[in-house]
């Protein structure tokens, strides 16, 4: 019985790692830390620059946990705010002649705003029927974007041509592995700040709001807020990942920033595990590569080879690459457990 | 530590409350009970609230004087659960009023009513089903703190001390209600009565006036009644938490009520010491069907 209360202890912690786990985290950090700084110098600058672009997608998927994850809000429309942020970023630079590094923030807050003000409206809206209404923003935005309204701007269909910051410092890295260090460093950065919500006051209200809204209110938690913010500050999440990504590559056009883009973004979700914080960087992984492994695979059937790689996914990993992970972490754990005693 | 501070709060708030401000004047049953000069702090007047053409509560008065126990009681479907969510705001009564201190809760927003004091528990385990007995006594406190998206995210040293306070508190409660061995089990593993247990510690983690408590003896066995019973009268006489208690079982009730409140099919039928009530004729009629005929 003993025996058994100590497992659970484990597999039940949510927001209080036990020590075990914490030491298996700082030591699975230490290691990707140590591999992700090592890996661009080892690696063609094709690849450093896919690898960017994965870490780039992460970062939109952690505004996605935090959304849905964490506050169970569902969002089929972050390819606009991803849009809005690559496109605050590029009209910055290219009319208004604003450092590159500016933008990261200004695309930011500029997102932030977008998505309160779209968190207003979705308040009224529940599960399938929210996933609708962001639906509507995503397949807007493109058009949006097109427009002539905006198009002294944005360039309409022509879309913006940027120019990839160099190191700075003279620094003796390409841009691509100059880039590849930002975004890593911001990547790390915001999900930091996104684990910290996650285990504040703030992250359990935005819990308890998912777990059962009623007694959330009774608690005191002022529902109609944390849900417009938290879509706020996913919007602001995905919204620096747009910036980073209209910078990595060169180039912003309104049908970057389609439906599809959006799609990927929760298939990164899902895949990554939908609470998970550092899954999110599996779940970019998986938008980014996969695609291409289904289209080496077969050039005329990519489109089924990736549904059928998708369902083989989702079939052995129900709870996406964090659950198998946790899976994995606690057989190891009870193992050690079961060895302490004798 | 901070038990005594909110029960120095609630003392001084009494002689305060005491101008008898009623506003109410059916308020007045409970009072005489009670045998002190004290306003009440919980004053619901001619409450009545209709779902379609059904009257779920039927001009429904009373009134709890501050570190009272009431029992509210009444078969199934009178109307009791209705009542409690009407003062925890989830309900809007069609008429009537409900005053806390003094002062109206129908003009607050559901959200507001923790900050005012007035916590509850839940007849069904409204519990936070995901998250560890820690986190949910946690999110209790959620209305006595401070903090937003900002300050969390970049651990400030506010919230940091926030968070220090809150785990302070919920530590305390989790040792008073014997729930320390399960602090960081996930709440959905746990059997019922310590579920409910649970319910008790989120909803004194915020620090309540007034506790709200429907049916916590529900699905616990004899023994578990028991000490919940103890429960309850230590809440209110070492933290100075008036208690409105909804519950079936009568042994409970009569125990540790000091006014026993009787509804029936929304009306009240009775009101005064659990002898009284007890001995009623139309609350045993009510609850033994035509036996008075």
């Amino acid at each position: 019985m003993a025996q058994q209360d100590i497992s659970f202890s484990d597999t039940a912690v949510r927001g209080l790692p036990s020590v075990e786990q914490n030491s298996w985290a700082l030591w699975g950090t230490v290691l990707f830390l140590a591999v992700a700084i090592a890996l661009p110098f080892f690696l063609r600058s094709f690849v450093v620059f896919q690898l960017t672009l994965a870490m780039i997608y992460a970062i939109a998927i952690i505004g996605l946990v935090l959304l849905t994850g964490i506050n169970g809000q569902f969002s089929l429309g972050h390819s606009a705010f991803f849009g809005i942020g690559a496109y605050t970023a590029a009209v910055l630079m290219d009319q208004f002649g604003v450092s590159f590094y500016w933008t990261l923030p200004v695309a930011g807050v500029v997102c932030f705003v977008f998505g309160f003000l779209f968190g207003l409206p979705a308040l009224r809206l529940e599960g399938i029927y929210l996933a609708l209404a962001t639906f509507a923003l995503a397949i807007a935005m493109p058009q949006i974007l097109k427009s002539s309204l905006f198009e002294h701007w944005t360039g309409g269909v022509q879309g913006i041509v940027l120019i990839k910051p160099d190191a700075p410092f003279g620094l003796p890295i390409s841009s691509d592995q100059w880039l590849y260090f930002l975004t890593l460093a911001i990547g790390l950065m915001l999900a930091v700040c996104a684990m910290n919500i996650v285990n504040s006051r703030t992250g359990r209200a935005l819990i308890a709001i998912r777990d059962n809204p009623i007694a959330a209110r009774a608690m005191g938690i002022d529902i109609s807020l944390y849900k417009t913010l938290a879509f706020g500050v996913s919007a602001l999440f995905t919204g620096i990942a747009g910036a980073l990504s209209g910078v990595a590559i060169q180039f912003v056009a309104p049908d970057s920033f389609t439906f599809n883009l959006a799609i990927g973004l929760f298939v990164g979700l899902v895949v990554g595990g939908v609470q998970s914080i550092p899954a999110a960087l599996f779940g970019g992984l998986f938008v980014l590569f996969v695609p291409n492994i289904a289209e080496s695979v077969s050039k005329g059937l990519a489109g089924a080879v990736y549904g059928v790689i998708l369902i083989l996914v989702i079939y052995m990993m129900p709870s996406g690459a964090a659950g198998l992970a946790r899976l994995v972490a606690d057989k190891v754990l009870m193992k050690a457990h079961r060895k302490g005693p004798r | 530590m901070t038990w005594g501070m909110h029960e120095a709060a609630a003392t001084t708030e009494r002689p305060v409350s005491s101008t008898r401000q009623q506003g109410c004047g059916a308020a007045g049953g409970a009072d005489a009970t009670s045998a002190f000069s004290r306003a009440p702090m919980l004053s619901v007047c001619d409450l009545t609230i209709r779902f379609g053409g059904i009257v779920a509560l039927d001009k429904v008065s009373f009134a709890i004087g501050a570190g009272q126990i009431l029992g509210l009681i009444g078969p199934n479907g009178a109307g009791k659960t209705t009542l409690f969510n009407c003062v925890s705001r989830l309900y809007t009564p069609t008429s009537g009023d409900i005053l806390f201190n003094g002062a109206s809760l129908l003009g607050q927003p559901a959200h507001r009513i923790a900050q005012l004091g007035v916590n509850r528990t839940f007849q069904n385990l409204a519990l936070f089903r995901s998250m560890s007995v820690l986190d949910n006594v946690r999110v209790g406190a959620h209305a006595r703190s401070r903090g937003d998206f900002f300050t969390d995210a970049l651990r400030l040293g506010r919230a940091r001390a926030e968070q220090r306070k809150i785990d302070t508190r919920a530590a305390a409660l989790l040792a008073d209600l014997g729930l320390e061995s399960v602090a960081y089990r996930c709440v959905a593993d746990l059997p019922t009565g310590t579920q409910k247990r649970v319910e008790l510690a989120r909803a004194l983690a915020g620090e309540p006036k007034l506790l709200l408590l429907d049916e916590p003896a529900g699905g616990l066995n004899h023994h578990d009644v028991e000490e919940l019973g103890r429960t309850i009268t230590g809440i209110r006489d070492r933290h100075g938490v008036t208690v409105l208690l909804v519950e079936h079982h009568m042994n409970l009730v009569m125990s540790v009520s000091d006014t026993v409140v009787a509804l029936d099919f929304g009306r009240k039928i009775a009101e005064g010491t659990p002898e009284e009530v007890r001995n009623d004729a139309e609350v045993i009629r009510a609850y033994l069907g035509g036996a008075a005929t």
